[in-house]
């Protein structure tokens, strides 16, 4: 096998362990599959009968969306920890001392939390069509909209990769984890931006978690909670850009994080 | 490459800007032969961890050089990986994962055929008598168990070179003769150990040589006797009944001893060269003071007391 080769099944076999902790330990996983789900049933069952949606709408057509976009954020929590976690319990050490290509260990908990994302999506968008929420358009729009929300995972677990390896210890983590909710909370994801005081709502209007939300709700045919800016007329090209440009800041931090290690 | 050195480290400088990190080395060198054990001994932040954190790649040095089996650790770090095994100072398992799980994952990582990490897996656990406890998730393991779990995970390739990263620190007793019998297993199938420690006794225990670390900086080097001889002097032990006497004492037997005489409680400690005369002496002027010692004793120094007369440091308990 080529080093490319063996860079990938390493990295499938570390990811494989997050598969075998999920069988493991299946409370703790479950629980992550389900937090999604809760914040769903929190929001639109107790704000969802204030919320007057014209046409007499249902909330959740608006929330769901906004929901899988921050739960695409809140796995970030779960990166950032299993990475510390790795490090503070000599782990990362073990696979660096291997004969194995660095990039593997990266990969492994990129496929681990893809996967866990996936299945996250997969779970909500289960509860969400319980609940009456629908895509009113094609089923490759949704497929679409889907896409750009693991893309955004992807985006943030390279932020949540360089945060793991440059905080040391658990608590930090939390802190961190804390700081995370007002990020998710600024954003589209509950309310029309335009409810927002104007300067909170084009703070909320500009972040990425808004765009990537108002794309997916416009894939999904479901009611747009962007006032009428330019960030929000072009939700689905910055659904792309806000991605792309964290990867491109955040990977090659969080690679170069990694080989610093060593110094 | 002398075939005899499997270890090789020539100057070693490491320098943490911080200095909050750990402890650096100021001009670390290290020769090891094949098939030997070899203590590094040394107090906190005497640069024990950094070095083998060096010399297994996952430390860059500033300068100096360092081999293993003749690969350059810094220019050949894979080559360098395939010929290690490192046991670091926390057992680096995954405590979700059983024993058997832990061990073929790391089998597989060392690019073993899944059929062939099954199987030495299971060589394994049986080899640490971890065969009983092997499809319980590491967790549930005790801390002896949990190291044997860790020095079998970095045995899954046979390596040339083991670094043992102070194995038995926060162990039971019980725990700690589990691991050293895991470690005496190892030599005799002639893997070369490097193992760093606090502990003198462990030290003494395991070790062919041993390497006593101050300051990042090798400070004495030899066999365990050759340390104790390097003291020379043996020991005049005095017990005493009544700590008043302590200041009369040291006043009577300062004459005699040949280097800096130690008190601890009630004992008073005189390093001696003359066993016979020296004791003579002190008992009669002892008698002529009229003081009684609960006891008098002649002994050999102990490792403590090399540690201590080379590194100035108070011996961890």
């Amino acid at each position: 096998m080529n080093r490319l080769g063996w860079a990938l099944a390493d990295g499938w076999t570390i990811a494989r362990r997050d598969l075998i902790h999920w069988r493991m330990q299946p409370g703790n996983v479950i629980f992550g599959w389900f937090f999604p789900v809760l914040m769903l049933l929190m929001f639109g069952g107790l704000l969802g009968g204030a919320m007057e949606r014209p046409g007499g709408q249902s909330y959740y057509e608006l929330l769901v969306p906004g929901i899988f976009a921050l739960s695409m954020l809140f796995g970030l929590e779960g990166t950032m920890t299993a990475v510390t976690t790795d490090a503070a319990k000599g782990v990362t050490d073990r696979f660096r001392s291997l004969p194995m290509s660095s990039t593997a260990v990266v990969m492994g908990r990129c496929i681990a939390d893809m996967l866990d994302s996936l299945v996250t999506l997969i779970v909500l968008a289960a509860a969400g069509l319980a609940l009456g929420w629908r895509w009113h358009g094609t089923f490759l729009e949704a497929l679409a909209a889907f896409a750009l929300l693991l893309l955004l995972r992807f985006a943030l677990l390279w932020v949540g990769i360089f945060i793991g390896l440059s905080i040391k210890n658990a608590q930090t983590v939390a802190t961190v984890q804390v700081l995370i909710w007002p990020v998710g909370f600024l954003s589209s994801a509950f309310v029309a931006t335009s409810t927002m005081p104007d300067w909170l709502g084009a703070i909320a209007q500009w972040n990425p978690i808004s765009s990537t939300a108002t794309a997916a709700r416009s894939l999904f045919d479901n009611p747009d909670a962007a006032a009428a800016s330019w960030i929000g007329d072009h939700a689905l090209v910055a659904a792309l850009i806000w991605p792309l440009l964290l990867i491109t800041v955040f990977l090659p931090l969080a690679t170069t994080r990694f080989r610093h290690l060593s110094r | 490459m002398s075939a005899e050195r499997v270890i090789v480290a020539n100057d070693v400088r490491k320098n943490y800007p911080g200095g909050t990190e750990g402890a650096g080395l100021n001009g670390f060198d290290l020769q090891v032969s094949a098939g030997t054990v070899v203590g590094l001994l040394g107090p906190n932040g005497a640069g024990k961890t950094t070095a083998v954190r060096i010399l297994s790649t996952l430390l860059e040095m500033d300068s100096g050089e360092a081999t293993i089996a003749g690969y350059d650790v810094r220019r050949q770090g894979k080559e360098v990986r395939r010929r290690i095994g490192l046991v670091g100072q926390y057992s680096a398992v995954d405590e979700i994962l059983t024993g058997r799980q832990n061990l073929v994952m790391f089998g597989r990582l060392n690019h073993l055929s899944h059929v062939s990490a099954v199987r030495r897996a299971g060589e394994l656990l049986e080899r640490f008598s971890l065969a009983a406890a092997a499809d319980q998730p590491a967790a549930k393991y005790s801390g002896g168990m949990r190291r044997r779990l860790d020095l079998a995970a970095s045995l899954i390739v046979a390596p040339a070179v083991l670094f043992v990263d102070e194995p038995t620190t926060g162990l039971d007793p019980a725990g700690r003769l589990e691991v050293w019998s895991g470690v005496r297993d190892l030599v005799g199938a002639g893997t070369t150990v490097l193992l760093t420690t606090q502990y003198l006794e462990e030290a003494d225990q395991l070790a062919d040589r041993i390497s006593m670390l101050k300051e990042g900086r090798v400070v004495a080097e030899g066999t365990p006797d050759e340390l104790k001889a390097e003291l020379g002097a043996d020991w005049l032990d005095l017990e005493l009944s009544d700590p008043a006497d302590i200041p009369r004492v040291l006043a009577l037997v300062g004459g005699l001893a040949d280097g800096e005489v130690r008190v601890e409680s009630l004992r008073v400690s005189i390093p001696v060269k003359d066993r016979t005369r020296a004791l003579v002496e002190v008992a009669t002027s002892l008698s002529e003071a009229k003081i009684e010692p609960e006891d008098i004793t002649l002994r050999r120094p102990t490792l403590d007391e090399v540690f201590l007369h080379l590194t100035g440091a108070a011996v961890p308990a």
